[in-house]
């Protein structure tokens, strides 16, 4: 891939309320290029004075969509760009991105499975792109993905993950670490062991396993895959948090 | 610098504004914790069966077991470093051998020109000899006075602070000597061959 990257001009083409607290941007992109599900984007902001910042986001839609990406932002407080992607932004604005980036932790239909998808929080973005992916092309690969939130209103993308759930058979399994609704059928636990081995055992060693998420969760679910017989070059694994604590 | 699109509305944090600033690679941003990247499950080797070895262009490999290491000559190195992923954190405070001190033990061939750092895990990063002599790169098993931590590549990491962390090999088992550069894990994978912050040698093609 000698391919220089090139900053481009992206539009603001919608903004859709995912949480209360997650807002998922459209952003329009007149050098689109197909990326590979689990990709992301370098932003850059750029002030009056040319101060500028950086930083990376997961595209969460499938390279089926044409012309566009979705880029999904929760916001960290006192941060310097998710909360200006998040509040400053309206539509119509413009910035620079360039991508798509990163080879490794990346899931087409032709690599197969069966794949076991592993998300905490935002984690969930990457993760998105492959499950849209593999419904777009109508792959019929197993598919299950163990995605933790703090309670049900956290969880990103909710209505979408149900609506793979019903149509393209993408297993889902939810746990809520802070608090449950009334009768919550789902997990209710931070991600262990246990949950794992319950959610990965149709696959065992064969699955492939990608997980993003903060820190401890990642390490987590990593030791969890090897330790139910999941070789570890089949794992692979994103972080976008600081560190565990 | 080139023409910059301004955005709306942007003002930035500048939280590396002061005297840090000049401390800063482009695109960067200063962080106070230290955040954790890697590819895949954290490795945990028995340092019962450690060992470190340099091999390839070298007239007689050398090799250390976890003992023979820790009593090698070493450090403490006071070092800014920077990931890709943007983040720069100043003043990191490590212990460790530099890698003048293991090349000590080996007799270069002349054809050496490269250097690719082994890891368990089977992660690799390739580095021209340059960049890793003179002071340029250690391998570190102590990070803040304290063991290195499995998640931040102990029980060792190679540290090259000058370039990009990626090519600060976690769980470094080695380096290998060669006549002719070899892509390493990231640099397969779009990252650049080299990886200067200063220079924004991010990605392929930078
Ligand atoms: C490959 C990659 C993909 C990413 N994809 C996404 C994505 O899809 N969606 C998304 O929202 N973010 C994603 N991120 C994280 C994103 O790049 C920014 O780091 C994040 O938005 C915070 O930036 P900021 O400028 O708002 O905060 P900063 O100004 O950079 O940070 C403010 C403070 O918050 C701390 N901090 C950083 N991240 C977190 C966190 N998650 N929780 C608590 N504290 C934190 C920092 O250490 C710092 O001290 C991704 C990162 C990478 C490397």
């Amino acid at each position: 891939m000698k391919r220089t990257l090139e900053w481009q001009i992206a539009t603001v083409k919608a903004i859709r309320q995912e949480t209360a607290n997650v807002k998922t941007l459209t952003l329009a992109l007149l050098k689109w290029v197909p990326h590979r599900p689990g990709q992301h984007y370098d932003i850059r902001l750029t002030a009056e004075d040319g101060y500028s910042a950086q930083r990376s986001y997961s595209i969460g839609s499938e390279p089926e969509r044409h012309g566009e990406i979705d880029i999904t932002v929760e916001p960290i407080r006192d941060g310097e760009v998710s909360p200006f992607l998040d509040d400053v932004v309206v539509v119509g604005d413009r910035f620079e991105v360039r991508g798509p980036i990163g080879g490794y932790f990346v899931w087409e239909a032709s690599d197969g499975g069966p794949l076991l998808l592993v998300a905490g929080g935002s984690g969930i973005v990457p993760l998105m792109a492959m499950a849209r992916h593999r419904a777009a092309v109508g792959a019929t690969v197993p598919a299950r993905l163990l995605y933790s939130s703090r309670s049900f209103d956290d969880i990103i993308y909710r209505a979408d993950l149900d609506a793979l759930a019903n149509r393209d058979g993408l297993q889902v399994f939810h746990t809520l670490t802070r608090s449950q609704p009334e009768g919550w059928q789902g997990f209710a636990r931070r991600i262990d062991d246990r949950m794992v081995a319950e959610v990965n055992k149709p696959f065992g060693p064969k699955a492939q396993v990608f997980i993003c998420g903060p820190t401890a969760l990642v390490e987590t679910a990593a030791d969890a895959a090897e330790a139910a017989g999941v070789a570890a070059e089949r794992i692979k694994t994103e972080r976008f948090g600081p560190t565990g604590a | 610098m080139s023409e910059r699109f301004v955005t709306r509305g942007f003002v930035g944090k500048r939280q590396d504004a002061g005297t840090a600033a000049n401390r800063i690679p482009p695109g960067q941003h200063l962080v106070k914790d230290f955040p954790v990247l890697s590819a895949g499950p954290t490795p945990r080797t028995d340092l019962r069966r450690w060992s470190f070895r340099i091999e390839g262009l070298v007239k007689e490999p050398a090799q250390w077991t976890w003992d023979e290491f820790g009593k090698l000559p070493a450090q403490e190195f006071v070092k800014d470093i920077s990931c890709v992923t943007k983040w720069t954190k100043l003043d990191t405070r490590w212990r460790g051998v530099s890698a003048d001190v293991l090349l000590e033990h080996v007799e270069l061939d002349g054809r050496a020109r490269f250097v690719v750092a082994f890891s368990d895990g089977g992660y690799t990063t390739n580095l021209p000899l340059p960049d890793v002599i003179n002071g340029q790169a250690f391998v570190a098993y102590e990070y803040d006075g304290k063991p290195l931590a499995p998640e931040h590549g102990g029980p060792a990491r190679l540290v090259v602070p000058h370039l990009y962390f990626w090519k600060s090999a976690k769980w470094v088992r080695g380096l290998r000597l060669i006549e002719r550069d070899e892509p390493g894990f990231w640099e397969s994978l779009g990252y650049n061959n080299h990886g200067d912050p200063w220079k924004e040698e991010r990605y392929s093609g930078d």
